[in-house]
């Protein structure tokens, strides 16, 4: 009897066998294809990234001659001239002054616009709602509407030439998009936990700074990333605010390599383009983890 | 000194009033719940009394004292949250010390006091992980240690229950009861105000029981009185289970009612209890009260016998009275199972559990003596 149902069951076992390996040499096969599929386009996004790499080492001459990435005779000329410009400061004064708008900036960035998205998310006063249309408004106005009467505010003020410019409209939230982004955010979190620090006694400023910033934290670490890159890559603010070559950031410093020399050194251009990507980029993938994880930490049981 | 005292307090949302200027009067060391079915305002009166809802109008006076502009913090009370409202980013331990450190208490007193709450809770092994590591048994232990550590002069519970399920549900009702007994044994000053919307709770946790409807106080009284005295339909209908039953009738001469085509004589005794004489009423007996008998004896109801539902201690009768259906639930040891579906059966109402309601204003004008 119990052999009867073995050898029935036998080539029903086979057949499952068949259909399963069937089965993952199809998932492999549309895996293989997918990812062959990804990576290259992935490599056609990258490649400009790779070329200005590759060519970051070649010699000025080589750039025009040969258009693959990889340099014949590699040489680290261009980091060096390009470093040393044709000004009397080297790199070096342009990345720390680059430095010094971005970093005042992003904090101020951070603390002003949490406050007043706390504000606006939480606290009911008079005219909330036309103030915060308003806020909104500047979101949809064009950079360029404000730029001219901006700066006729900033020169009566006697801050042109100065970080100041840079720095202060930061500083007081002028950001409309970090002071929405947070104010989404901090919809989205249920109100009990605050509540609960207020009956623990805690003030509203101590409910902001203990419980409502941790909680904010990956959006928080994903404005202040783009704020820094933003800045980073802002050419048109220092150009118009700053006129003295010792304060200028790298933005403008790329450009200058280009205009005081009568043939481009290109390859220092693009030496110095690659320097001034990497403090973007490594920011980027450091906080990258800090934001999966902030964003993974930040539910809350039910 | 921790009496609370409710005063005309009243709040409106807009135009909308949510509370009509109740009165409720909270002794020292009482364990009080306040019930009702949802937009009841039950939690609404409760977060007012915490100070997370602004009082529109009335008094809160706590331990004597007029609380209606101090901060939450200032009131010398203590809230657990329906879904715990834990700190995510803070470990137990730090959870549970918040209150302290930011009184900046010194170390060793905060130290020893989470030490003594963990232990009474018994969540020390817990103290080092963070709220989502923990089950919804767990952080609610937490939750009430969180509020136990303040010592607070009341104890403001928001539904705490209802997010665990059943088994745990019933475990953690006689934990907090058992708790709550502990603390007022040990002298510490335990008023307890806590909101649910569940009956049973409401009964078996409550040293009086408030319940609420549409932002009015429908009765104030301990469970037993609530029971067997409910001051009006709604009560009647909202404490017990099954729900009572209703009939609506007319005075039929002095001792019986007339309801769904049929006199229901209620018996001398039961007319001295009557304290008021309408021409409408509503008749309300309590599933438990009534009997089947078997056959017709004037004043019993006779009805079709639809659905029995067998629930193991005791069966629940479906029996059709014209329109109305009545349930009844028999012991299961006295029913016979003489009688079937579509049988017609006679059911006798006890006349101790029977009332009178007044078909208008809903009161109860069953309970004199």
């Amino acid at each position: 009897m119990t052999d009867h149902i073995l050898s029935q069951n036998t080539p029903a076992a086979r057949d499952i066998d068949i259909v399963r390996s069937r089965e993952t040499r199809s998932h492999r096969f549309s895996a293989a294809l997918r990812y062959a599929l990804l990576t290259a386009v992935g490599l056609l996004m990258l490649y400009p990234l790779i070329w200005l790499i590759g060519a970051s080492f070649k010699t000025n001459s080589e750039i025009f001659s040969n258009p693959g990435f990889w340099p014949e005779n590699p040489t680290l000329d261009g980091y060096i001239k390009g470093w040393k410009t044709s000004t009397p400061y080297s790199f070096g004064t342009f990345f720390a002054n680059t430095l010094w708008i971005v970093i005042p900036k992003v904090i101020g960035t951070a603390i002003s616009c949490t406050a007043v998205a706390y504000g606006f998310a939480r606290f009911d006063f008079p005219f909330k709602k036309v103030l915060f249309s308003a806020l909104i408004a500047t979101l949809l106005l064009p950079n360029v509407v404000t730029r001219i009467p901006q700066y006729l505010i900033f020169r009566d003020l006697g801050w042109l030439d100065s970080y100041l410019p840079l720095w202060v409209p930061s500083a007081l939230a002028g950001d409309a998009f970090f002071v929405f982004m947070l104010v989404q955010f901090l919809r989205a979190i249920p109100r009990d936990m605050e509540e609960a620090a207020r009956v623990d006694g805690a003030t509203t400023w101590q409910t902001l700074i203990f419980i409502v910033v941790p909680l904010l934290m990956p959006a928080l670490i994903s404005v202040c990333l783009f704020q820094f890159m933003w800045t980073m890559n802002d050419f048109l603010g220092p150009l118009i605010y700053i006129s003295s070559v010792d304060k200028y950031p790298i933005s403008l410093a790329l450009k200058l390599s280009i205009d005081t020399t009568e043939a481009f050194e290109w390859n220092r251009v693009l030496a110095m383009s690659v320097l001034s990507l990497a403090p973007a980029l490594a920011v980027f993938f450091l906080a990258q983890k800090y934001f999966i994880d902030g964003i993974s930490s930040g539910g809350i049981k039910g | 000194m921790a009496r609370l005292q409710l005063r005309n307090l009243e709040k409106d949302y807009g135009s909308f009033r949510a509370v009509h200027g109740i009165n409720l009067d909270v002794e020292d060391g009482e364990f009080m719940v306040l019930v009702g079915p949802s937009g009841c305002a039950k939690s609404t009166t409760l977060r007012m009394i915490a100070g997370l809802e602004r009082v529109t109008g009335g008094e809160i006076r706590i331990g004597g004292e007029l609380v209606n502009d101090k901060t939450p913090g200032d009131r010398g009370i203590s809230m657990v949250f329906q879904n715990y409202a834990l700190y995510p980013h803070m470990k137990v331990r730090k959870n549970l010390s918040f209150s302290m450190r930011l009184k900046r208490r010194p170390a060793a007193e905060i130290e020893q006091a989470t030490s003594h709450v963990s232990n009474l809770l018994e969540i020390d092994p817990l103290l080092d992980r963070l709220p989502k590591q923990l089950s919804g048994g767990q952080a609610q232990r937490v939750a009430v240690g969180r509020a136990l550590i303040k010592k607070p002069q009341v104890f403001l519970f928001d539904e705490p229950l209802s997010n665990l399920d059943a088994k745990l549900r019933a475990s953690m009702r006689v934990r907090i009861t058992d708790l709550h007994k502990r603390l007022k044994a040990d002298g510490q000053q335990a008023t307890v105000i806590y909101v649910t919307h569940d009956q049973t709770e409401a009964m078996t946790m409550g040293d009086r029981i408030c319940v609420m409807r549409e932002g009015h106080i429908m009765q104030v009284a301990d469970p037993v009185t609530l029971y067997s005295r409910p001051a009006n339909t709604f009560v009647a209908g909202f404490i017990g289970s099954p729900e009572m039953n209703f009939l609506d009738g007319t005075f039929e001469g002095e001792n019986s009612v007339r309801a769904a085509e049929q006199v229901i004589v209620l018996g001398d005794e039961f007319t001295k209890r009557i304290s008021g004489r309408s021409e409408h009423v509503t008749l309300g007996i309590r599933p438990q009260h009534l009997r089947i008998v078997a056959a017709e004896t004037p004043g019993t109801i006779k009805g079709k016998l639809t659905h029995i539902e067998f629930m193991g201690h005791e069966v629940y009768l479906y029996v059709d009275i014209g329109p109305k259906r009545l349930i009844a639930v028999v012991p299961s040891a006295s029913y016979d199972r003489g009688a079937l579906r579509d049988d017609w059966v006679w059911l006798s109402p006890d006349p101790k559990g029977v009332h009178l309601f007044d078909r208008q204003s809903g009161e109860n004008i069953s309970l004199a003596i």
